[in-house]
């Protein structure tokens, strides 16, 4: 293997587990998680909406919690363990998330779907919807263009309720 | 985003040190605000000083059963404790109307009192802000004004202040601790924002050097009679046009005790302790709180587009005490308005 360049003056070298690997990488300090997932570790699954947090296009989570990549520094992250769309699937099973997207067609365009299927799994994980209402509020984060909305909130009733018996509405 | 050095300082007075040693440098915590202003160039720090190594992230209730909340206690975490939940409904009603659940899983406590106003000219370095560049005059006070203030505000500058948690934290009675080059010090949460006066670009009053480690929260009796009403142009994921947080303790069907806090309309929560002390006694009823809501919007001026305001406030602060009274908070879930 060729030898590594010394690290530029001002970068940072950090080292992260992403989608279960573990990487280490030197960025400069200014390098949005964002733009660390999609341009040097090329996971280009993850979008870029608004790059403001106003979207949720780029949903990943954080030890299981959905955040805003666009919104945080790379540097900030050193350690985390970080869970991109694509590292739902088990190999070629996809997760019941993922699954749930496609049997209720909750998506047209499909931009902000790796968004909202990230942030989907996060309300699973974070617990704190019960009804489609709550399930309606804490995906208020993700906007869809294409108002797949409704079939959206179809799949994660879907998964919630086989998690959980989520009552309706 | 332009660029700048990184620093992560493991002491609180390393961190101080820091931000005394260089006037540009500016602290980090959840990014969710900072990361946004640095993108439009609307702040420039030479220096990010990362403060997330700090251990100030503990949520508890204390000997004397205040609550104390880390400065760098996420917003969801905090919104979702059980003595949050159940000591503090309001604290925790308030903060759940805020954002959005990415959002408020990065947002820290301390960020959050922080945050900068959203005022549109501040956002555009290309227009002029006295609060971003003081002097350059404000753009917003004869220009697109529908989400700028209507009490407090001065001719240099409309702004308002963003926060929800913040708002509830006033109607509380919170206390921010901070600490810098000289100690620690305590600042009762009315004290901690400013109005924009002649100093627009002073948000809080804070000293250059200082960190807020902590924001407690007092022991109250606002368990059941309480809600915070948030109203805006969307139902979820949007700032306050006016929002009210509203307690109230009774005796019988008079009123003991009344605290009103009001985000949306000012550079800081819009509270007037002396109004309250005079409703005191009164019965609890809507003439009462029709009567509270004018007196509470005592020298309310419109600048156009906002002139709504002076509507909408009197008639939320009616409603959030009705609410209140009848103890059906509002869901921040069910976007339904009792
Ligand atoms: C799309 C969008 C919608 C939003 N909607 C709402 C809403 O409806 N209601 C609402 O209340 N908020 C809303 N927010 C704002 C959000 O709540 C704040 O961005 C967040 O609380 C800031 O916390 P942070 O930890 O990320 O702060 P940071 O971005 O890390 O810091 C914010 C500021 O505080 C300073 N700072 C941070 N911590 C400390 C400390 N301990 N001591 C001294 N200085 C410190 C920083 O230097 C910076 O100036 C929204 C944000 C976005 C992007
Ligand atoms: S209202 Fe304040 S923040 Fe907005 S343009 Fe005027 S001075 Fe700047
Ligand atoms: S790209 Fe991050 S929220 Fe839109
Ligand atoms: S499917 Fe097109 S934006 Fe949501």
């Amino acid at each position: 293997m060729p030898e590594a360049a010394a690290p530029r003056a001002g970068t940072h070298t950090i080292s992260l587990t992403i989608d279960g690997a573990q990487r280490s990488v030197t960025i400069d300090p200014w390098t949005t998680l964002l733009d660390l997932l999609r341009g040097p570790l090329g996971k280009t699954g993850t979008k870029k909406g608004c790059d403001h947090g106003q979207c949720g296009a780029c949903t990943v989570l954080i030890d299981g919690k959905r955040i805003n990549s666009c919104l945080t520094l790379a540097v900030l992250k050193d350690g985390a363990e970080i869970t991109t769309i694509e590292g739902l699937a088990t190999g070629d099973d996809l997760h019941p998330m993922q699954e749930a997207f496609i049997e209720h067609d909750a998506f047209q365009c499909g931009y902000c779907t790796p968004g909202q299927i990230c942030s989907a799994v996060g309300l699973v994980n974070e617990g704190h919807a019960h009804s489609r209402h709550e399930i309606r509020e804490l995906m208020s984060g993700n906007i869809c263009r294409c108002g797949a909305y409704t079939n959206i909130v179809d799949a994660v009733q879907s998964v919630l309720g086989e998690n959980q018996k989520a009552p309706t509405p | 985003m332009m660029r700048f050095s990184y620093s992560r300082p493991q002491t609180v007075a390393q961190a101080a040190a820091s931000l005394v040693a260089d006037p540009s440098a500016q602290i980090i915590a959840g990014g969710t605000n900072l990361v946004d202003l640095m993108k439009y160039d609307v702040t420039r720090p030479g220096t990010v000083i990362d403060i997330n190594g700090l251990d100030l992230r503990d949520i508890r209730v204390d000997g004397e059963g205040t609550l104390q909340l880390g400065a760098l206690a996420t917003n969801a975490d905090t919104a979702y404790h059980p003595e949050v939940q159940s000591g503090w409904p309001l604290l925790s009603s308030a903060m759940l109307a805020a954002a959005s659940p990415q959002l408020r899983n990065a947002a820290t406590n301390g960020g959050n009192i922080l945050q900068r106003t959203r005022c549109y000219y501040f956002y555009d370095p290309s227009t002029p802000c006295n609060k971003r560049r003081p002097g350059s005059g404000c753009g917003a006070l004869h220009g697109v004004n529908r989400i700028h203030a209507i009490l407090g505000e001065s001719a240099n500058c409309i702004a308002v202040h963003p926060s929800d948690m913040a708002v509830a934290l006033a109607a509380l009675d919170a206390v921010v601790t901070v600490e810098g080059p000289a100690g620690e010090r305590q600042i009762p949460f009315d004290d901690f924002h400013r109005l924009p006066g002649d100093r627009p670009d002073l948000d809080n009053t804070m000293e250059r050097g200082e960190i807020v480690t902590a924001i407690s929260v007092p022991a109250n009796g606002f368990g059941s009679h309480h809600t915070y009403l948030k109203l805006r142009d969307r139902q979820s994921y949007a700032f306050a046009l006016v929002s009210v947080a509203a307690a109230i303790r009774l005796e019988g069907e008079t009123i003991a005790e009344l605290r009103v806090a009001l985000g949306g309309v000012a550079h800081k929560p819009w509270r007037r302790k002396d109004v309250e002390a005079e409703f005191i006694g009164r019965p609890a009823n809507r003439p009462t709180f029709e009567a509270f809501a004018q007196a509470l919007m005592e020298g309310a001026t419109g600048h156009g587009h906002n002139d709504f305001k002076l509507d909408l406030a009197p008639r939320a602060i009616v409603r959030a005490l009705e609410q209140a009274h009848a103890g059906t908070p509002q869901n921040q879930a069910v976007k339904v308005v009792f």
